[in-house]
């Protein structure tokens, strides 16, 4: 791990200290404590319980799919799953927050420890230690409109949240970004949160604070509900100038939340310490500590996938891929399993070429993701045998492959009715050469002295049998003819 | 006075299937109580169109003989329910002319039985009390007075409800007990008074004060009565998760049994300073009457008795200043005319809330607060534990415990509300109960020398409730308590 340090005016560095809140929603159809939908973009206030609203003698009763959701993220960051977690309610007023408390898990939560493996761009690999994951309500959504008026919508009131927290192990607005990367490629592998960054499915709060290497840890700054990667990296790069700035200057840092302004591209002061809430925190009394059984965590554990960071390291080794494509190839649970469907058998290195250079290429164009292809892994497997039984040419491959793309037939057919299939047969060749060689009588005399122009005899045969002849015995044949 | 209106619930049952008399024609008895009896400010929303309409389809069914447990059976329901299209406000104006659009499962049990709501009862504001006098509809008032002509408290925060059955306005009524709220009432008007255990009943829908404290409870006329309703109103309901998913046993069949060989212990503790001559006669009384009927007396001792006061009026506030926090203005019930939102919190909530609500909200408030939450909170949870464990290592020498249930008779209406550490005194003997979750009933024994009713408790294991009520029947028996109070309301 490299440590990147920023100079500031006095010439000294300074080294960032970073930590993350990462709050992930859970992927359930009903919310954490009640059983209303939790589908994004409904309309206002219409996927909300008498529950969420929080209507007098109501109860929250935990949803046990959200539980098994939160261990199974845990066992993926190879945490400890508690045998005994508590519910808290940590107290304040807001509009959004219809009970007056959010359910959150506090002194006791669902993991404890953990870590995840990050490949911060342009650095080497490094662990992000986790501190916990627990489970908690999101609130509301409060919106300010003009003319003193404010709405609430309560859709979003009592979804299930993912809190994670790491520790303060990152030293860089690349680490930052790397670990949020690949935390929710983690949970998009476990299914457990879809990770979509722009809905708010994930967001991240950002604890960061400076220090001159090998100093004792500064005051750090929170900055909160950061909802895409790119703004956690402008947030930090903005924020930590702005430290240094004022340290620089002989000032102390004050302990406050600040806000990200997306259009300025700016942090401000949200709330001091001083004006922190007392939350006063204590175990819900509406709901009995949660208790669950090592078999079931274990039984979770057995059906866990191959976690990325997993696959990435067994694609390497076994199929010898480079990096970069075992990269491409993992970015997506569905992507790796589609190579290795068609890799079985099959050369790996020419899969992976076709697979993460032309489909990948064309899915992107259309804006399609792998499973909305008409391409199947079969489909794709049968072009690439063609080709290696010398049944086509790449060259035609491609343009078969293209087809399929569009039509989703299967390639023998495409060959067939385009009459695409390779001639490999010796007889038809030699004529097709004969065709050449009788035409050109000064390029012969040419290419006995310069065997380099083989290479135009040949294309002139491909181009007479419309690419269908076999190049490379097309070749041999001309190396034979016009030798001097 | 209609004679129906005496008669018991059990009795009322089987005149009902005998065809004695209709439902329709029992409900209009109990409606017609209840317009006499205003004086006693018992009910705060009546609803005799729903009792009659109710009463109704019940004769259609005993016709039938479809009739059902509690077919044609008209009761009440404390104000702290939830009960669908009928306005359900705590008692309190911040919940002023609320009407919920669902039901609670304890009184959707009832209906599903087949009795009527005759309507909602008074209690203190949010269930805050041991006097009925808190609550938004004024004070309610005993229906005994004794020898003397002042108006006496019906105990609290339950209050509506026993004088409700007490004045013979309904044979019996829905309470809730969060530290001695059904019992303290039952025993101040000479009914019996049964808190079941923690988790016994759903409490979903009543509205909540101290989640890990409270329990819907019963105020009826008989031992036999309460077994009857207990047996509708228990059970598991998947929308608490602090209810048990146990079984509910036939506590009427199970009341045949007596109490022989029955060991009933007296803890010492209970036998404090300045305990007034009736209420420990009437302790040794009935210990003697269990005697009599083949049961075993052993003295036992309960020692952190003495701090379960204390850690409940910490537990309690503590709760209830983070449960009344929903009632924002925001959603449901009043708000107040404000310029920003803090500003609408402050004024809702100030208008909204009574003065014992408001106290209870700033001692939970503070008892959670940063740097105190160890010293009061967390002292108080220790002190709960090992007022449980007393109770624990006692039920492995006896089955049942016997104790007074208040510490004095029915005081003066205003007599305590400036003194509250005395009005918190008058739960002392059953708010550890609570602490515990244990089950509890009061049992009316006897009148006092001013002519006004004493009643005994019975503790019970968690979940033994069918012990207890044999005990408490067996008390019932002997005393022969059928002193009923002069309707001085009606004139």
């Amino acid at each position: 791990m490299s440590n990147t340090y920023i100079k500031g005016s006095s010439g000294d560095e300074w080294e960032m200290v970073i930590g993350l809140e990462v709050h992930a929603q859970i992927r359930s159809e009903a919310k954490l404590f009640s059983r209303a939908p939790t589908a994004f973009g409904a309309s206002a206030n219409s996927q909300v319980s008498l529950v969420d609203a929080a209507m007098p003698g109501m109860l929250p009763v935990l949803n046990r799919f959200c539980v098994e959701q939160g261990v199974r993220a845990g066992l993926g960051l190879h945490g400890r799953v508690n045998l005994t977690s508590v519910f808290e309610r940590k107290n304040y007023f807001y509009p959004d927050l219809p009970q007056g408390y959010q359910i959150s898990q506090y002194l006791h939560p669902l993991v404890s420890g953990g870590g995840i493996v990050i490949r911060p761009e342009g650095d080497g690999e490094m662990t992000v230690r986790i501190e916990r994951l627990h489970l908690e309500q999101d609130a509301g959504k409060s919106m300010h409109e003009t003319g003193n008026v404010s709405l609430v919508d309560l859709n979003r009131s009592g979804i299930a949240l993912m809190e994670i927290v790491s520790h303060p192990d990152m030293r860089s607005a690349a680490q930052a970004q790397a670990y949020v990367r690949e935390l929710r490629l983690l949970l998009r592998y476990l299914a457990v949160c879809d990770g979509n960054m722009e809905e708010g499915s994930l967001r991240a709060d950002v604890n960061l604070s400076m220090r001159r290497p090998g100093e004792e840890l500064g005051t750090r700054c929170e900055i909160k509900n950061l909802n895409s990667i790119r703004f956690i990296g402008q947030a930090i790069e903005f924020e930590a100038t702005r430290q240094v700035e004022l340290l620089e200057a002989g000032e102390s840092i004050a302990q406050e939340t600040r806000l990200f302004d997306i259009h300025t591209g700016e942090t401000r002061s949200m709330r001091s310490k001083e004006e922190a809430h007392d939350y006063r925190y204590f175990p819900d009394p509406d709901l009995p500590p949660l208790c669950l059984t090592q078999k079931w965590i274990d039984s979770i554990e057995a059906n866990l996938p191959e976690l990325p960071h997993n696959k990435r390291t067994r694609l390497i080794r076994q199929y010898r891929l480079d990096p970069y494509d075992a990269d491409v190839l993992t970015a997506n649970r569905d992507n790796a399993d589609f190579f290795e469907q068609v890799a079985q058998e099959r050369d790996a290195k020419l899969v992976s070429n076709w697979v993460t250079g032309d489909f990948f290429g064309a899915l992107n164009k259309s804006k399609q993701s792998i499973n909305e292809s008409k391409i199947t892994p079969q489909s794709l497997g049968e072009l690439l045998d063609l080709v290696s039984k010398g049944d086509i040419s790449g060259r035609i491959a491609k343009e078969v492959f293209a087809i399929m793309f569009e039509s989703g037939s299967p390639p023998s057919k495409i060959i067939e009715e385009k009459n695409w299939k390779q001639i490999s047969d010796i007889d038809t060749l030699e004529k097709y050469v004969d065709d050449v060689i009788v035409a050109n009588p000064d390029k012969v005399g040419q290419a006995r002295n310069k065997p380099q122009l083989v290479g135009w005899f040949v294309a002139q045969v491909l181009k007479a049998s419309k690419n269908q002849a076999n190049p490379k015995i097309v070749n041999e044949i001309f190396q034979k003819r016009l030798k001097p | 006075m209609s004679e129906i209106t005496q008669w018991s619930l059990h009795r009322l049952r089987g005149a009902l299937r005998e065809k004695e008399v209709s439902a329709v024609e029992v409900a209009r008895a109990h409606i017609d109580a209840i317009g006499e009896a205003a004086a006693l400010n018992a009910v705060t929303t009546p609803t005799p169109e729903r009792a009659m309409e109710m009463a109704e389809q019940s004769d259609k069914r005993l016709a039938s003989g479809e009739g059902r447990v509690l077919e044609g059976i008209p009761l009440g329901v404390k104000d702290m329910f939830c009960t669908e299209g009928v306005a359900s406000t705590a008692c309190s104006n911040i919940l002023e002319g609320f009407t919920p659009p669902y039901e609670s499962d304890v009184t959707e049990r009832l209906w599903q039985a087949g009795a009527c709501l005759l309507g909602k009862l008074n209690c203190d504001e949010f269930a805050m009390g041991s006097s009925s006098e808190t609550g938004s509809f004024g004070a309610v008032c005993n229906p005994w007075r004794g020898n003397g002509d002042a108006q006496l408290t019906a105990g609290g925060s339950s209050g509506g409800s026993a004088a409700a059955v007490a004045a013979r306005l309904m044979p019996a009524a829905l309470g809730t007990d969060t530290g001695g709220s059904v019992r303290q009432p039952a025993a101040l008007t000479g009914t019996v008074g049964l808190k079941p255990s923690y988790g016994r009943c759903s409490r979903y829908g009543i509205i909540s004060y101290a989640s890990s404290l409270e329990q819907a409870g019963i105020l009826a006329r008989s031992v036999t009565d309460s077994a009857i309703l207990l047996g509708t109103i228990a059970g598991h309901d998947p929308r608490d998760s602090t209810s048990a998913n146990i079984e509910v046993p036939d506590y009427e069949s199970a009341l045949k049994d007596g109490v022989s060989k029955m060991r009933v212990g007296i803890p010492k503790e209970y036998s404090v300073d300045g305990m007034p001559d009736e209420i420990s006669n009437l302790w040794k009384q009935s210990a003697d009457w269990l005697v009599e009927q083949g049961a075993e007396i052993v003295e036992v001792s309960l020692p952190h008795t003495q701090y379960a006061l204390p850690a409940y009026y910490i537990i309690a506030p503590a709760e209830a200043s983070s449960n009344l926090a929903r009632y924002d203005g925001i959603r449901y019930g009043k708000r107040a005319s404000a310029d920003g939102v803090d500003e609408l919190y402050g004024r809702t909530r100030a208008e909204g809330f009574g003065v014992e609500v408001k106290r209870r909200i700033l001692m939970g408030s503070y008892v959670l607060s940063a740097g105190y939450y160890e010293a009061y909170y967390l002292k108080a949870q220790k002190v709960r534990a090992l007022v449980a464990k007393d109770f624990d290592s006692v039920f492995e020498k006896v089955d049942v415990l016997l104790t007074p249930t208040t510490p004095s008779a029915a005081f003066a209406l205003g007599e305590k509300s400036e003194d509250v550490l005395a009005l918190y005194l008058s739960d002392i003997f059953t708010v550890p109960v609570n602490l515990a979750g244990l089950p509890a009933i009061s049992v009316p024994a006897k009148l006092n020398g001013e002519g006004l009713p004493l009643g005994v408790q019975f503790i019970g294991r968690r979940f033994d409730e069918v012990t207890l009520l044999r005990a408490a029947k067996t008390v019932e028996d002997s005393a022969g308590f059928d002193a009923t109070p002069q309707p001085w309301w009606t004139s």
